[in-house]
């Protein structure tokens, strides 16, 4: 069986509250069959629009989105057959969790010996097996989360969509129930899209993670790509950790340009710049640049240390390097004893394919 | 260690639960004293009225301290045939220490209440011993017959020994048309003037279609006061509000005004071409009138109370009920309605207890046929002055909203409640 990659795609969706202001702008994304897709940015990026216009909650204003090939602009809610979780679960209070998780069967009027055994493989999913007669009241927020997962299941939708499901559990649990949602949709392979704003929960769940910025995709792509290789300054930022420099391509050839810094000039893979005089920022990973590097590296630079913060599995190190006074390294708490004090100058080294010149910020 | 359950000590050596006591005593004392004033001013407000009420319905100690040698002395007699010579002549010097002090008239007024013609016959009577015409040497009982021929009759004087108790359920009888006959059984009044308990009938009827108005258009208002987004929904509160903060004389005056045969809304109706002119219909001093206007005034007591539980039900239970796939009215019937109950309990609580003693526009407006029993009771405080009587249907009245509180609480559940 051969997967449609274009199972869920949103063509050319604009979405406004007011007539005046774009919340969504000219929006393209296909979704293939099965697929765990993450939209992930800051509040306010239009994320959230997006899920509940494919829903159906909110209509586009302007575009269409198709579901398995079909326009479902004119379609109500209730027969888009998409399960969906909430941010506070949307359980209802006055419902057993089996009633909660027949609801859906219910209202299809799926025969009664068919509900219950559909009720008891979703709980028995979710490892909440024996809670069938429980209120959601007497469950505490993880049970809660994973019984709106349950019910969102139950009916087996060809897609579900999460809206920042975890955001009220605590860390841990949140850590459990990422891997939790993770297996489940390893296991039946329902498409899911997933809005959050923890860029953690987005990397370690989603096969393709959609970043949103000011109402567009910045970057669609799996998460190792996302976080090793940003398209722009926006994703570096927001994904992961990020050094910064800010200059102005003075040398350009196919795979490394020259940059020149305020004071200092280093070496950097062009990605979004083209010829001599664009402006730039240039984005290294903290774990990529080295402290003291045995290899010969295309950047060799001293810093001064200006604070050092434990982490208990690494260290981090904030110097001053090249005028960039927030300049970060990752040290693995394994290296060796190195004389982080502060005020000391270290040699750090990069390379230059890791130095990725962006568009300026 | 042993097993054996050890009275916990503090670490002074006192008894835990004891020091506890100690230390929580204080407070309370300090509570008690703040809800102190509260609890007066309820029992002198309100548990002391009502207790005065409930003598005042079932006390007729008047007549017994008016005729003490009378009763006394009709202890002995069978009531079946006229009263022995003994009984008349203690009746008779009962009789002149009240003309003495002029309050004859009370008893005859109270007598008469008890059966008719006793005002004449008691009228007469008093003619005679003011002229001293009775001669207190000879037999009485003679004389008294001759002042009138109701005298002679042994109903009437069946009907003075039936008041001897100082207690008397007759009002409560009465309210619900009904009295004590002569042997002492309850029986109803002739059917021509049965009126209590058409007024009890239609008070309860009134009120519940009041409620359900009330309900019908309280439920979307309330609804769209917590959906719609802030700056529509305050205006739509205020809408709301309104009446409230408008005197209930006005607003029942203002619903005169529209709903009088030539008022604003016959006039439209005439405009529109919907009635002829010279057929307006009534739509005043009846029941249409007290329907219209006591729904309106009753309204914010339906929409508060659905507004307030409205506002807690998240808007995304309605969007998780279509996601799963109920239709809008699914969605609606199996999980917002639910969640709005204890509102509409509340709503529905408060309107029809307030609606079943309403008083002053069903007095304005009702008409003959739109009056409850509240202007019944106000009629008798008012223009008959039989206070006990009207004593006795307000805790009618009372009763009634316990019993309905009682099966509210049965039904649903009083913790269900929410008022806000």
């Amino acid at each position: 069986m051969s997967k449609n990659t274009e199972f869920v795609k949103f063509d050319k969706v604009d979405k406004s509250y007011d007539g005046k202001v774009l919340v969504v702008k000219d929006l393209n994304l296909n979704i293939s069959e099965g697929e765990f897709i993450t939209m992930l940015g800051p509040s306010g990026s239009g994320k959230t629009t997006c899920l509940m216009m494919l829903a159906g909650f909110e209509t586009p204003t302007n575009g269409e989105i198709y579901l398995d090939s079909n326009p479902i602009s004119n379609i109500p809610p209730h027969k888009r057959g998409i399960g969906m979780v909430f941010q506070n679960y949307a359980l209802f209070p006055h419902m057993t969790v089996y009633e909660n998780l027949a609801f859906p069967l219910r209202v299809r009027k799926v025969q009664k010996d068919e509900i219950d055994k559909k009720v008891d493989k979703a709980l028995s999913m979710v490892s909440l097996s024996g809670f069938e007669s429980r209120m959601p009241a007497q469950l505490s927020g993880g049970q809660q989360q994973r019984v709106a997962v349950a019910r969102a299941l139950v009916f087996d939708p060809a897609v579900v969509l999460m809206d920042e499901p975890l955001g009220a559990l605590d860390k841990n649990l949140r850590e459990s129930m990422q891997y939790e949602i993770k297996h489940i949709h390893e296991n039946i392979g329902v498409t899911v899209v997933y809005v959050t704003h923890d860029q953690g929960e987005a990397l370690t769940m989603s096969n393709r993670i959609a970043v949103f910025n000011d109402g567009k995709v910045q970057q669609l792509s799996s998460p190792d790509k996302l976080y090793e290789e940003p398209v722009n300054s926006f994703v570096a930022e927001f994904i992961g950790e990020n050094n910064t420099f800010g200059g102005e391509v003075t040398d350009i050839s196919k795979d490394v340009c020259k940059v020149k810094l305020q004071n200092g000039e280093i070496l950097a893979n062009p990605i979004s710049v083209n010829s001599k005089g664009d402006k730039t920022t240039v984005s290294i990973r903290p774990e990529r640049a080295l402290i003291n590097p045995k290899d010969k590296m295309d950047n060799n630079q001293t810093g001064k240390i200006e604070e050092v913060i434990y982490h208990g599995d690494h260290t981090r190190v904030r110097l001053d390097l090249l005028g960039n006074k927030e300049f970060i390294l990752k040290i693995p708490n394994s290296s060796n004893e190195l004389d982080l004090k502060l005020g000391n100058e270290i040699k750090v080294g990069w390379n230059s394919q890791d130095a990725r010149a962006l568009d300026p910020k | 260690m042993s097993s054996e359950t050890k009275q916990i000590l503090t670490t002074d050596g006192i008894p835990l639960e004891i020091s506890l006591k100690k230390a929580e005593r204080k407070n309370k004392i300090k509570a008690f004293l703040l809800v102190a004033p509260l609890l007066l001013f309820l029992i002198i407000t309100y548990i002391f009225p009502i207790g005065e009420m409930f003598t005042r319905s079932i006390d007729d100690k008047m007549i017994t301290n008016m005729l003490p040698k009378t009763f006394k002395s009709m202890e002995t007699w069978d009531g079946k045939e006229l009263p022995p010579e003994e009984v008349f002549a203690s009746f008779l010097s009962d009789f002149k220490i009240l003309v003495e002090k002029k309050e004859h008239g009370k008893l005859a007024q109270r007598l008469n209440k008890e059966k008719n013609g006793f005002n004449t016959i008691t009228k007469k009577l008093f003619r005679q011993v003011k002229r001293n015409k009775i001669d207190e040497t000879q037999g009485i009982k003679e004389q008294i017959m001759k002042v009138h021929k109701r005298w002679r009759n042994v109903e009437y004087w069946q009907a003075i020994k039936r008041t001897a108790p100082p207690y008397t359920s007759a009002k409560y009888l009465k309210a619900m048309d009904m009295y004590l006959n002569e042997d002492n059984k309850i029986t109803q009044v002739s059917e021509d003037r049965r009126i209590h308990r058409i007024l009890w009938l239609r008070t309860v009827e009134v009120a519940f279609f009041v409620t359900v108005f009330c309900f019908l258009m309280g439920y979307p208002i309330a609804h769209l006061l917590a959906t719609l987004p802030m700056k529509y929904s305050n205006l739509l509160m205020i809408c709301v509000l309104l009446p409230f903060w408008t005197s209930l004389l006005v607003r029942t005056a203002s619903w005169m005004i529209l709903l009088q045969q030539q008022g604003v809304v016959n006039d439209f109706f005439v405009m529109i071409g919907l009635v002829a002119d010279d057929n307006r219909p009534e739509m005043m001093y009846n029941k249409v009138g007290t329907y219209v206007a006591m729904t309106q005034i009753l309204l914010p007591f339906m929409v508060l109370p659905l507004y307030s539980v409205m506002k807690t039900i998240s808007p995304s239970l309605m969007r998780a009920g279509k996601s799963l796939g109920g239709t809008p009215f699914v969605a609606f019937w199996k999980v917002y309605f639910p969640l709005t109950i204890p509102g509409i309990g509340a709503g529905c609580l408060l309107v029809f207890i307030l609606a079943i003693g309403y008083y002053i526009t069903p007095a304005l407006v009702g008409g003959a046929s739109g009056t409850l029993i509240s202007n019944q009771i106000a009629y008798h405080m008012k223009t008959t002055l039989d206070w006990s009587f009207a004593s006795a249907m307000g805790l009618m009245l009372l009763g009634g909203v316990l019993v309905i509180y009682w099966l509210y609480n049965k039904l649903v559940g009083v913790d269900n409640i929410k008022l806000g």
